[in-house]
C-alpha cells in the first residue's frame, strides 16, 4: 500500500480560483463599465463605417444638382407639417440647388473623419517620437522641449491662413485641388497639434527611465533603441492613445471651422463645416441644413471624447477593478 | 384737454421741424454697411466699386449723374453744353466753370488748378490709374482763370463728359497730392486714406478694409446739409450679415449690395426694419476668358500677360462652347428672382447702346460639344474630360465668395462637366478679390485662374469709357503695378479702331451702332466675355431712413447730403 505524499494545503497546488485574463481582457471589463465610453465607441465605429461605406448603399451623387427636387425638407418634418415638401428619395431633404442632404453628410463626413484621423495620427507620431527623445536623451531634453513652447504659442488658425495662402499652388499642381488641401490641412493641424502628447509623453519616460527594470535592461546591454521599444513605449502607451482621442476631436473641429470660413477645399467639395457655412443664409427657414452637419459634428467629437475618457479609466492599473 | 395737448404738441412739432431741418447735422448718427470692407478712398488707386463709393462721400466730381442718368452739377457751376457755349461747337473742347465759393473741407476754396492737377495725377505714365480711361483723349488741360478749366480733346469728342465726371472721376486737392504724382501714389497714405474733399462729410478715422468714421463737413456748400452729424461705413462681413443688420436687427441704416437669393431677401424683409429697394443700371454678371495663360509653371510676371496666350481659351469656339452650355435663365431663377434677367451682352441698357442679343439665351448641349469637337478636344482616353495633345481641357473658375455665386459656380461646373470640361471651383474672400493689392496673387486684376465671374457696371449713361478699357495694352500687367481694366487681355486693332470712331462720332444713334458693334465683338463674335445675367442694383434701406434715391448710374451714396431721420 503505498500512501500519497499529502502536501500541506499551503503547499497544494490548486489551479486558480478564475481563469487568467490577460492584459487586453482586463482593460476590456474596465472599459465595458463606463456606459458613456461604451456608447462614444460604439457610435464612433457607427459614423465611421456609415461615411465609408454609406456611400455604396445610397449612392446618389452628392455634386448632382437636381434644380427640380430643390429645397425639399427631411422626411420626418412630415410628421407635424404635412404640407411640407418632403420625399423618400431625399430623406434627409435637399438644398436650394437639389443637391441631396445624406449624400452630402456622408460624403462630407469622408473628408471630416479622413482629415480627423490622418492629422491626429501624424501629430501622435510627431508627439511620442519628440516626447520619447526628449525625455530619453539628456542632451535633447531642453532644445526639444523649448521646441514644444514654441509651438504652443502658435496661433494655428492664423497660422493655417497663412499656410493657404503660400502652400496652396505648389500642392494643387501636384497632387490636385482636394489632394493638395487635404494634405495642406492634415500636414498643418497635425504640426500644431502635437505638444501636449510630446509633454506627457516626456513626463513618464522621465520616471520610467529611473525605474529598475530599465536599469537591469541597461546593465544587460540593451541599447538605448532596445530599450525605448520594449520597455518604455509599451509602458507610455496609455496617455498617447487618450491624447490621440482628444487630437481626433480637435481636427475635426479645427477643419470645420477652416471650411466654414470658407479658405479649406473648394466650395463644391463637401464637409460638414462646409455644409453649415453654406447654410447659414437660410439657417431660419431650413435649420436642419445646419443642424444635421451641426449635430453630426458635435455627436462625434463627443463621442471621441468619451472614448477617451473610458480609455484613460481602463489603461491605468491603479483605477481598473474598482 | 387730452385732445388738445395733443394738437398743441403736434403744431408745435411741426413749427420746430422746418427749424430741424435747416440745422447742419441735426439728425444725428447714420449707419452704412458695405459688406466689402473698403480698402483705400482714392478711386483713381482702385477699380473696386465699394472704394469709388466710400470715396464719393468726401471727394466729388465736377459733376454727376442722377437717378435718371441726366448729368447735375456738382463742383461746377452748371453743366457746359454746346448750347450754353461750354462745349465748343466742334465738339473738340468743354469748359467747365467752377462753383462760386466752394470750398474744400480745411476751408481753402476750390480752383481750376485742382482739376487740373487730378488730370495730370491720373494721366501720369507712371501712374498705372485706375480710371484712365476716362482721360482717354484729353489732349490738353487749360485753367483759362481760377475758377475755369478748358479740356481740350485730341478730336471731336461727342461725349465730353468723361474726365472729371461721375463718381469714378472726382476731383481731388492739388495741395494734398502735390508730391503723390506717378510712381509715389500708392506710397501717400495719408492722402490716399483721408483725402480732402468738397463732399458733405470729412474723414475721421479710417481703419483700412475695416470702418470709415465720417462726421459732417463744416464747409459743405449747402447749408442744413449734410443732416447727418456723423456716419460709421462699416466694411467687411458677408451680403447675409449686412441684410440681417437693416432689415432684422436694424443696427444698420443703409446696407449696399444686397447680393443675396431672392427668397433669402423675401424673408429677412419680413423683418419689418426695412426694405429692399432696386434698379436696373447697367450691372452684368459675367464670365470673364482668360486669354492669357495663368499656369503657375510660369515665372511670377508673365503668369497672365500677353506674352503667354492661353492655351485653350485662345480659341474663340471653346469660348463659345462654355457660353451657349449656360442656362441663363435657371441661373436667374437661382440667384436674382425679379431682380435679374438674363443676357448675353456688355452693356444691357440704356437702350439706345443695347445690342439685345439673344443667341446664347438657349441653353444648346450639342452645339457645345460639337464645337468642342471641331476644336480638337476630344476625350481620347475616356475619362469624361476632353484633351488634346495630351493636355486635358481642365478650368479654374474663380469668383468672390458670396452665397448666390457660389450657386452659380456649382451649376455652371455641372453643364461644364456634361459637355466634358473638367472645372475646378475656387472662391476668395471679396475683400481681397475686388482689393487690387499688387502685392496678392488673389485679385481679379492678376486673373490667376482661367475663368473668373463678377459683376462690373459703368458710371453715367454713356458706354464709352467702359468699352474703351478693353483697348490693346491696358490690361493689368506689372509694369502698371497689375491695375488696368482690360481684364480679359482683349487685344484688337479693329476693336481700337472703333474705341476711336465712337470717340469721334456726335450723331447718337450711330453712336449707338458703333457701341452695339463693340459690344458684340466681345460677345457674340469672340465670347471674350460671357453675360450671365443683367442684374438690377439691390440694396436695404431701414424704414426710418429718408432722402436716398438709389441711383444706378453713379455711385450710391451720391445723395448722402439729403439724407435724414424720419422721426
Amino acid at each position: 500500500m503505498t500512501d500519497d505524499i499529502q502536501a500541506i494545503e499551503a503547499l497544494q497546488d490548486n489551479a486558480p480560483l478564475a481563469p487568467h485574463r490577460s492584459q487586453l481582457a482586463e482593460v476590456w471589463l474596465q472599459f465595458r463599465q463606463h456606459k458613456g465610453a461604451l456608447l462614444g465607441g460604439g457610435f464612433l465605429l457607427f459614423i465611421t463605417f456609415a461615411v465609408l461605406f454609406g456611400a455604396l448603399i445610397w449612392d446618389l451623387d452628392p455634386g448632382k444638382l437636381d434644380i427640380r427636387a430643390k429645397d425639399h425638407r427631411p422626411i420626418y418634418t412630415a410628421l407635424w407639417d404635412s404640407d411640407a415638401k418632403t420625399s423618400w428619395k431625399h430623406p434627409f431633404g435637399t438644398d436650394q440647388l437639389g443637391r441631396d442632404g445624406l449624400a452630402n453628410m456622408i460624403a462630407g463626413g469622408r473628408t471630416s473623419l479622413a482629415v480627423g484621423w490622418a492629422a491626429m495620427l501624424l501629430s501622435l507620431f510627431l508627439g511620442a517620437f519628440i516626447g520619447v527623445m526628449a525625455g530619453y536623451f539628456k542632451r535633447l531634453d531642453g532644445p526639444l522641449m523649448r521646441l514644444t513652447d514654441l509651438f504652443l504659442s502658435l496661433p494655428i488658425l492664423p497660422m493655417l491662413l497663412v499656410a493657404v495662402t503660400l502652400f496652396r499652388q505648389p500642392l494643387r499642381a501636384n497632387f490636385g485641388p482636394e489632394g493638395g488641401m487635404f494634405i495642406l490641412i492634415v500636414g498643418v493641424i497635425g504640426l500644431t497639434s502635437w505638444m501636449h502628447t510630446a509633454r506627457i509623453v516626456r513626463g513618464d519616460v522621465l520616471a520610467l527611465k529611473e525605474r529598475e527594470f530599465v536599469l537591469a535592461a541597461r546593465s544587460a546591454g540593451t541599447t538605448s533603441r532596445g530599450i525605448i521599444t520594449r520597455h518604455l513605449l509599451p509602458n507610455v502607451i496609455s496617455p498617447i492613445v487618450v491624447s490621440a482621442t482628444f487630437g481626433l476631436a480637435t481636427a475635426i473641429i479645427t477643419e470645420s471651422a477652416l471650411s466654414f470660413l470658407g479658405v479649406g477645399f473648394p466650395s463644391d467639395f463637401p464637409t460638414w463645416g462646409k455644409m453649415l457655412a453654406d447654410s447659414v443664409d437660410r439657417m431660419q427657414e431650413f435649420p436642419e441644413r445646419v443642424m444635421l452637419p451641426g449635430v453630426a459634428i458635435s455627436l462625434t467629437v463627443l463621442a471621441v471624447n468619451f472614448l477617451g475618457d473610458g480609455l484613460r479609466d481602463a489603461l491605468d492599473p491603479r483605477i481598473r477593478g474598482r | 384737454m387730452k385732445m388738445k395737448s395733443l394738437l398743441l404738441g403736434a403744431a408745435a412739432s411741426f413749427a420746430m421741424a422746418p427749424m430741424a431741418m435747416a440745422e447742419r447735422g441735426s439728425d444725428g448718427h447714420v449707419n452704412v454697411i458695405y459688406w466689402q470692407a473698403p480698402s483705400i478712398l482714392n478711386p483713381y488707386l482702385s477699380g473696386g466699386t465699394k472704394d469709388v463709393e466710400a470715396a464719393s462721400l468726401v471727394i466729388e466730381p465736377l459733376a454727376r449723374y442722377d437717378d435718371k442718368g441726366a448729368l447735375v452739377p456738382y463742383i461746377a457751376a452748371e453743366i457746359p453744353t454746346v448750347a450754353n457755349g461750354g462745349v465748343s461747337a466742334d465738339l473738340t473742347s468743354i469748359t467747365w466753370k467752377i462753383r462760386d465759393g466752394i470750398l474744400w473741407s480745411d476751408g481753402t476754396p476750390v480752383t481750376a488748378n485742382d482739376a487740373k492737377f487730378t488730370a495730370e495725377y491720373c494721366m501720369h505714365p507712371e501712374g498705372g490709374c485706375a480710371q484712365a480711361a476716362f482721360f482717354d483723349g484729353v489732349q490738353s488741360i487749360d485753367v483759362l482763370d481760377t475758377m475755369t478749366l478748358k479740356i481740350t480733346f485730341n478730336q471731336p469728342k461727342p461725349n465730353p463728359y468723361g474726365p472729371l465726371v461721375g463718381g469714378q472721376s472726382p476731383v481731388i486737392q492739388a495741395a494734398q497730392f502735390a508730391d503723390c504724382l506717378g510712381a509715389k501714389a500708392p506710397e501717400c497714405t495719408e492722402a490716399n486714406f483721408n483725402p480732402i474733399g468738397t463732399g458733405p462729410f470729412v474723414v475721421d478715422e479710417f481703419k483700412p478694409n475695416d470702418v470709415i468714421s465720417f462726421s459732417a463737413n463744416a464747409n459743405y456748400r449747402e447749408a442744413g446739409k449734410p443732416k447727418f452729424a456723423t456716419m460709421t461705413l462699416k466694411g467687411g462681413g458677408d451680403a447675409t450679415g449686412a441684410a440681417r443688420a437693416v432689415f432684422e436687427t436694424g443696427e444698420m441704416d443703409y446696407a449696399w449690395n444686397l447680393q443675396l437669393a431672392p427668397d433669402v431677401i423675401a424673408k429677412f424683409e419680413e423683418g419689418g426694419k426695412g426694405k429692399a429697394v432696386a434698379g436696373f443700371g447697367p450691372l452684368v454678371e459675367r464670365l470673364e476668358m482668360n486669354l492669357t495663360d495663368p499656369s503657375p509653371d510660369l515665372p511670377e510676371g508673365e503668369r497672365s500677360t500677353v506674352a503667354h496666350p492661353h492655351p485653350f481659351l485662345s480659341d474663340a469656339r471653346v469660348r463659345e462652347a462654355l457660353s451657349i452650355s449656360i442656362d441663363r435663365e435657371l441661373l436667374v431663377e437661382v440667384g436674382y428672382g425679379k431682380a435679374g434677367r438674363p443676357t448675353c451682352d456688355l452693356v444691357p441698357s440704356p437702350d439706345n447702346y443695347a445690342a439685345n442679343n439673344t443667341f446664347c439665351l438657349t441653353q444648346d448641349m450639342d452645339r457645345a460639344r460639337a464645337l468642342l469637337d471641331e476644336a480638337g478636344w476630344v476625350d481620347s482616353d475616356g475619362d469624361g474630360v476632353r484633351d488634346k495633345d495630351g493636355k486635358k481641357l481642365s478650368i479654374l473658375y474663380q469668383t468672390s465668395t458670396n452665397a448666390v455665386r457660389q450657386d452659380f459656380q456649382a451649376l455652371i461646373k455641372q453643364w461644364w462637366e456634361e459637355i466634358g470640361v473638367e472645372t475646378e471651383l475656387r472662391n476668395l474672400n471679396a475683400s481681397v478679390f475686388f482689393g487690387g493689392d499688387p502685392g496678392s496673387p488673389d485679385t481679379f486684376q492678376k486673373f490667376y485662374a482661367d475663368v473668373e465671374m463678377y459683376a462690373n457696371t459703368f458710371n453715367g449713361t454713356d458706354p464709352q469709357q467702359y468699352l474703351a478699357a478693353y483697348r490693346c495694352g491696358n490690361e493689368p500687367k506689372p509694369s502698371s503695378q497689375w491695375q488696368g481694366e482690360n481684364i480679359n487681355r482683349f487685344c484688337d486693332p479693329a476693336y481700337d479702331a472703333l474705341i476711336d470712331e465712337l470717340a469721334r462720332t456726335g450723331d447718337i444713334a450711330k453712336r449707338g451702332e458703333i457701341a452695339i458693334k463693340m459690344n458684340n465683338m466681345l460677345t457674340k463674335d469672340s465670347h471674350t466675355i460671357v453675360g450671365l445675367v443683367h442684374r438690377g442694383r439691390v440694396s436695404g434701406q431701414a424704414n426710418s431712413l429718408g432722402g436716398h434715391v438709389l441711383n444706378v448710374w453713379d455711385s450710391e451714396l451720391w445723395d448722402a447730403a439729403e439724407w435724414y431721420r424720419i422721426k
